[in-house]
């Protein structure tokens, strides 16, 4: 992403330093496939349900729950979709938005049962600002919070139904979670390096 | 309350070709906002504009108002009939009042160029240019862009844009040019030498005065407006001969590439630059343009005003 030369470092640029490897491949799809159960279980079955991923990482997440949970319940089609929440949260000017990640709601969602999906849950202002955002595309029946880590430090009284794993950590510490697995690291100034 | 120094958009150069396709994929964004059934997001709530217009606009004044409003932000409206400009008031005067009042914008359209750069030494909040003289349009410049990557899809850099009519007195024509050759689009001008600036010198352009001979060869035929109040000034012999010679009639609208499009910055004088028929066809794209205008004001509006620090914050996420 280039941005012009007056727009100041967004927080969270820098170089990542990865510490210590929580999980691995295996142990986040197993996390996933469990996650997927939990999420059947909890709504019996898949009726009205709908994964929305936060972009940008919950996206990838919520496509992968969405395959988990095809092979879990095949007779119902999985419903997904992405949400970008840049436009409601309560830090405007504190980050920058990120081009490209356009909301795609596929279905209306009145009366669903959303299922909101992120990779790493920490304060919670995120899923506040999805939760505003939400009420603009509908009223759901229910609106559940999965994640594949929660982290804790939480600054609003937000908790999650289904958790990966959870994981202590300092804030000063930066958590990236993917397919490949979940790290521990931080960032060091300097120029940003690959998301 | 720190405040970071406003950032303003004046002209095209002060974006250059990445800050131009930053502000296409925001604007991105705000077409999905419009598809809503609500269209609106508390973005830039507690935000004020103003639109300052000291010339007439429907579109662009109209445009940025609801772009403002769809982000939540507060608007106040000036128009010079109504103040106190008619008492005399000074354009430095009338800014500073309006100022004092807490505003974190000014869209600003005035005849005389360069307007925006004086107001932006005068008062602390962020000023868009909506038309400065015969300057710059800079918003138009981008929503043009910006229809043109939608309907064509295809990259700036293979496209050759065609800029017809009297470019001598458009800001519409000098915006678009700098947005498209920034990124890296072909443009040729168009039009009888009397409607061409005096001197073309630093335009990275290529000029012709036979539009029959340019139109097979176009992806986008721009068209502007014939500024009928500049007739008195005998810059063409008669309307009917320019729109023989330079309107796009249906014989060439006919002969222009299958995909091509035809666009307007309105308003538009049916049957003098453009043949009635002609702006109604399919590939007409010319409302879209007014659509997308909303988008890329908000787009803009965003960029501008969601960039500084809000008091109300604390600390930020992860």
């Amino acid at each position: 992403m280039s941005s012009p030369a007056r727009r100041p470092t967004p927080p969270g640029g820098g170089v990542f330093h990865v510490r210590t490897q929580v999980l691995g491949p295996d142990d986040v799809r197993r996390a996933i496939t469990r996650i997927g159960h939990e999420i059947a279980e909890h709504n019996k079955g898949l009726d009205g349900v709908v994964l929305v991923g936060l972009q940008r990482g919950g996206v990838w997440l919520a496509e992968a729950l969405a395959a988990a949970l095809a092979r879990i319940e095949p007779a119902t089609p999985v419903l997904w979709g992405r949400l970008d929440v840049s436009l409601y949260r309560d830090d405007i000017g504190l980050r920058p938005v990120v081009p490209g990640a356009v909301t795609d709601i596929p279905v209306p969602l009145d009366g669903a049962h959303v299922v909101l999906v992120d990779d790493v849950l920490f304060t919670g202002r995120t899923v506040r600002a999805a939760l505003d955002a939400l009420s603009d595309y509908g009223r759901p029946r229910t609106v559940q919070l999965a994640v594949l880590v929660d982290r804790g430090h939480r600054e609003l009284p937000i908790r999650p139904d289904y958790v990966g794993k959870n994981l202590p950590t300092s804030r000063a510490e930066t958590v990236r979670a993917t397919a490949e697995g979940v790290v521990i690291g931080e960032l060091v100034a300097g120029e940003e390096g690959p998301a | 309350m720190t405040r970071a120094a406003a950032r303003h958009l004046r002209s095209i150069t002060e974006l250059g070709a990445d800050g131009i396709i930053e502000l296409l994929e925001l604007t991105d964004h705000m077409v999905e906002v419009n598809r809503r059934p609500i269209p609106k997001v508390p973005a830039l709530r507690g935000r004020t504009v103003v639109s300052l217009f000291y010339e007439d606009s429907t579109r662009t004044r109209l445009s940025f108002e609801t772009a403002a409003k769809r982000l939540s932000a507060d608007t106040m409206s000036f128009s010079v009939g109504t103040s106190s400009v008619k008492k005399g008031e000074s354009l430095r005067d009338t800014v500073e009042t309006i100022e004092a009042m807490g505003i974190d914008a000014v869209v600003v359209r005035h005849a005389s160029a360069g307007v925006p750069w004086q107001l932006s030494q005068w008062i602390d909040a962020a000023v868009v240019n909506a038309g400065d003289g015969w300057h710059e349009h800079p918003t138009q410049a981008l929503l043009d862009c910006y229809t043109i990557r939608t309907e064509l899809g295809r990259p700036f850099e293979d496209l050759h844009v065609a800029i017809v009519g009297d470019v001598k007195h458009s800001r519409v024509a000098r915006s678009d040019v700098l947005a498209l050759r920034a990124l890296g689009a072909r443009v040729t001008l168009v039009a009888p030498p009397t409607l061409l600036p005096p001197s073309l010198e630093g335009w990275d352009v290529e000029v012709s005065h036979d539009l029959d001979d340019v139109v097979a060869t176009v992806d986008v035929a721009y068209v502007l407006r014939m500024q009928l109040e500049r007739q008195e000034q005998a810059l063409v012999p008669t309307l009917r001969e320019y729109a023989t010679c330079f309107g796009l009639t249906p014989a060439r609208a006919a002969r222009l590439p299958g995909h091509a499009l035809i666009m307007h910055p309105g308003p538009m004088n049916r049957g003098v630059e453009i043949a009635p028929e002609v702006a109604d066809l399919p590939r007409a794209v010319i409302t879209k343009q007014v659509a997308n205008g909303v988008a890329v004001r908000m787009a803009v509006l965003f960029w501008l005003l969601g960039s500084e620090p809000t008091p109300s914050t604390s600390g930020g996420d992860e």
